[in-house]
């Protein structure tokens, strides 16, 4: 074994990992880049799905009518699995190799707050389609978003509450990022509807009985309604615990539960527990007034039509993203990346599926409460609590 | 090729020269970025293969020392004050103080129980990172303030490569003198028969104990160095269970008790789904794939394979 030969193998081999990571295709002229970094695996993979499928449908019929600005619209997606590191990765990836003029995703909290230090460095505008409220609180200049925060979601329930004449209530939360935001988004905002959270319990994300829990809350004198911020299977168990338990004070669950799934997994203990929700997800029984009704009947169809599977809000803030993205590069009539952010700055009057969004240069959500409706569940499925 | 391997200063040398040459074909700081993390997490790879390698104890938790490091900069310097390189410092002793602690009642055990225990300990870490949201922003993760050193601040991933390069140079000096240290034989003796190397007068324990602080302490500036690189650090991304999973399939991957298989199974497990998003949908598949085949072809890992071939049939 000479020398000279095990030189030439090292060679092969750093030539080998160069030609695999120059791998990207060149592009052609003249399409506008949109980058999508999202959860498509993984235990975040219920929020990036839909959000990947949205994308790519709109894209698709976007391309089919012609572009934008005469040009075609060149879609890349990336999936972070869930992780923030990776997350951070694949944004650096869109900026550095791929030159995108702005970016549609951060599926979770976790990956978009990893991602918004690269989008400010690369000042490239940059819609999250994650909850919390820190992402846009401080307002950065680069960084907008389309979800409702959680806060919005407590603030629907207690006004709800407060209508209902209800001001002591008990709360348990699930210790998952979910739950533990909205729990303290909800104990900030609680003070200002005059409500008084008397009792307090949590929940670990995989625990499969809440009934201890439950109890003390039960025993607790005084409680007018329970409510509980929490995500994925735990809400579910603790609806069915609060049903054999009797407990007979209203149960308040969270926007994180509103899907059909959630019903399915409570059963009949689901009956009669309120939550606010996006319009999408009772889109057949709004009003024909509503401003919203015909975007998401539209939406709902198209991708039912598509992917042959129901409509997720996680879906919609994808819808919105894109389209509020458009409009603004329709309205600057150009890709470039500060022109674009401007416009989207501007956003007035957009009617999607999360609600009417005003953005400005203090507010890059743009939403305000009428975004959320009260939803009850009655016999298996939601109805509009009027 | 095999005596370059042989050779310790020989493959400083050749590590160096490489990490210094790469930056002169890569296009963007995404290569540098990318790079950059495959340095850390063969510092990661090299402190865990001294544990699974030479003494042949595993540790399903490692990544819970990487959490360590990683939130102690970013606490030290948003909550005290302190500068990030102290911090980094501060981190490390903390780690490597917690797994002389914890190291003493687990390393009495042996297999799978070993195994369990330290799975437990990564799990116990990445559940206090996560609920203790006061100090650390829970589950979504904390901003983690850029290091300034001699006045200026270091940000970028070019700037991050050089210093994680030098860093691995450094780990692999010392890892590799400590193999070459009567501690090294020591540890291969134990690895071979914890039985024989007690008669020949090996104190068993000790020894253990010293190499998992060590590897600790390895992950912990690993840990430290990326949540430099990212600004931004979670839990899960940090100290979570499937970053243990990975920093152990890295080591298995590359070969145990093989410090140049240490760098080698990071650049896989770094770079493959970096290459293979080309593929979209199958991206996973393939990667599995990849990793089954070299188990398979290569089972003694990637470097310790190839060179069993190169001494049987070149030489």
């Amino acid at each position: 074994m000479s020398m000279h030969t095990g030189m030439t193998r090292r060679l092969a081999l750093a030539a080998g990992f160069g030609a695999m990571m120059a791998a990207a295709p060149a592009l052609a002229q003249g399409e506008i880049k949109l980058g999508a970094v999202l959860s498509v695996t993984g235990p975040a993979s219920f929020l990036g799905d839909p959000e990947k499928r949205t994308l790519e449908m709109e894209v698709e019929a976007l391309n089919a009518q012609g572009g934008l600005l005469g040009r075609k619209v060149r879609l890349i997606v990336y999936d972070d699995a869930g992780d923030a590191n990776a997350a951070r990765t694949f944004a650096t990836r869109l900026l550095e190799e791929d030159k995108v003029t702005a970016m549609i995703g951060g599926s979770t909290t976790g990956t978009t707050l990893a991602m918004v230090p690269a989008f400010e460095d690369a000042q490239v505008p940059f819609i999250s389609l994650a909850g919390a409220i820190q992402i846009i609180q401080p307002v950065k200049k680069w960084v907008f978003k389309t979800p409702h925060t959680d806060t919005m979601a407590c603030e629907k329930i207690f006004e709800d509450m407060k209508k209902r004449g209800t001001t002591k209530i008990g709360m348990i939360s699930g210790t998952d990022g979910f739950g533990k935001s909205m729990r303290d988004q909800c104990v900030g905002v609680a003070g200002k509807y005059g409500i008084e959270i008397l009792h307090e319990e949590s929940y670990g994300p995989r625990d499969t009985d809440m009934t201890p829990q439950l109890t003390n809350i039960k025993n607790k004198a005084g409680v007018q309604a329970v409510i509980n911020p929490g995500f994925g299977q735990g809400p579910a168990i603790v609806t069915r615990n609060y049903r054999q338990l009797g407990i007979t004070v209203p149960l308040y669950q969270s926007h994180g539960v509103a899907s059909k799934q959630f019903i399915d997994l409570a059963g009949p203990a689901a009956e009669g527990v309120r939550l606010p929700a996006a319009a999408l997800l009772v889109a057949d029984k709004l009003p024909d007034n509503d401003p919203q009704k015909k975007v998401v009947v539209q939406y709902t169809a198209d991708y039912t039509k598509k992917t042959g599977q129901p409509v997720s809000t996680f879906g919609g803030h994808a819808y919105d993203g894109f389209h509020i993205w458009k409009q603004a590069v329709e309205r600057a009539k150009t890709d470039n990346p500060a022109k674009v952010r401007d416009e989207i700055e501007k956003t007035k009057g957009y009617v999607g599926t999360g609600g009417v969004v005003n953005m400005s240069p203090t507010d890059h959500m743009g939403l305000d409460l009428s975004a959320f409706r009260m939803l009850e569940i009655r016999n298996g499925d939601w109805t509009l609590v009027q | 090729m095999e005596r370059l391997l042989r050779n310790r200063w020989a493959l400083v040398l050749a590590l160096a020269l490489v990490l210094a040459a790469l930056p002169l074909v890569f296009p963007s700081n995404y290569y540098f970025r990318v790079a950059a993390l495959v340095n850390i997490f063969a510092l990661a790879a090299i402190g865990l293969n001294l544990l699974m390698g030479y003494a042949g104890q595993v540790s399903l938790g490692h990544a819970g020392f990487m959490g360590i490091g990683a939130y102690a900069v970013a606490i030290g310097a948003s909550r005290f004050g302190l500068n990030g390189a102290v911090a980094m410092l501060a981190g490390a002793a903390i780690a490597g103080l917690l797994a002389f602690l914890v190291g003493r009642p687990i390393l009495r055990l042996k297999g799978h129980y070993l195994a369990v225990a330290t799975l437990g300990l990564g799990l116990l870490i990445s559940m206090a990172l996560t609920n203790e949201a006061g100090w650390t922003g829970g589950p979504d993760g904390m901003a983690v303030p850029r290091l300034e050193l001699f006045g200026t601040r270091l940000r970028g991933p070019d700037t991050w490569y050089m210093i994680t390069a030098g860093a691995l140079v450094l780990g692999v000096i010392l890892a590799l003198n400590l193999i070459e240290s009567p501690t090294g034989r020591a540890m291969r003796a134990i690895h071979d028969s914890e039985i024989a190397a007690r008669v020949v007068g090996v104190d068993v324990a000790a020894y253990k104990l010293k190499i998992f602080v060590i590897s600790a302490v390895y992950a912990s500036i690993a840990g430290s160095l990326m949540a430099f690189l990212n600004g931004h650090i979670t839990p899960d991304g940090t100290a979570g269970f499937l970053r243990s999973v990975e920093l152990v399939t890295m080591v298995v991957l590359g070969g145990l008790g093989s410090v140049l298989g240490a760098i080698v199974g990071a650049a896989m497990l770094v770079i493959l789904p970096q290459a293979l998003t080309i593929f979209h949908e199958y991206e996973h598949l393939l990667l599995g794939l990849i990793i089954m085949a070299s188990m398979i072809l290569l089972p003694r890992g990637v470097i310790p394979s190839l060179l069993a071939r190169l001494r049987g049939g070149g030489a």
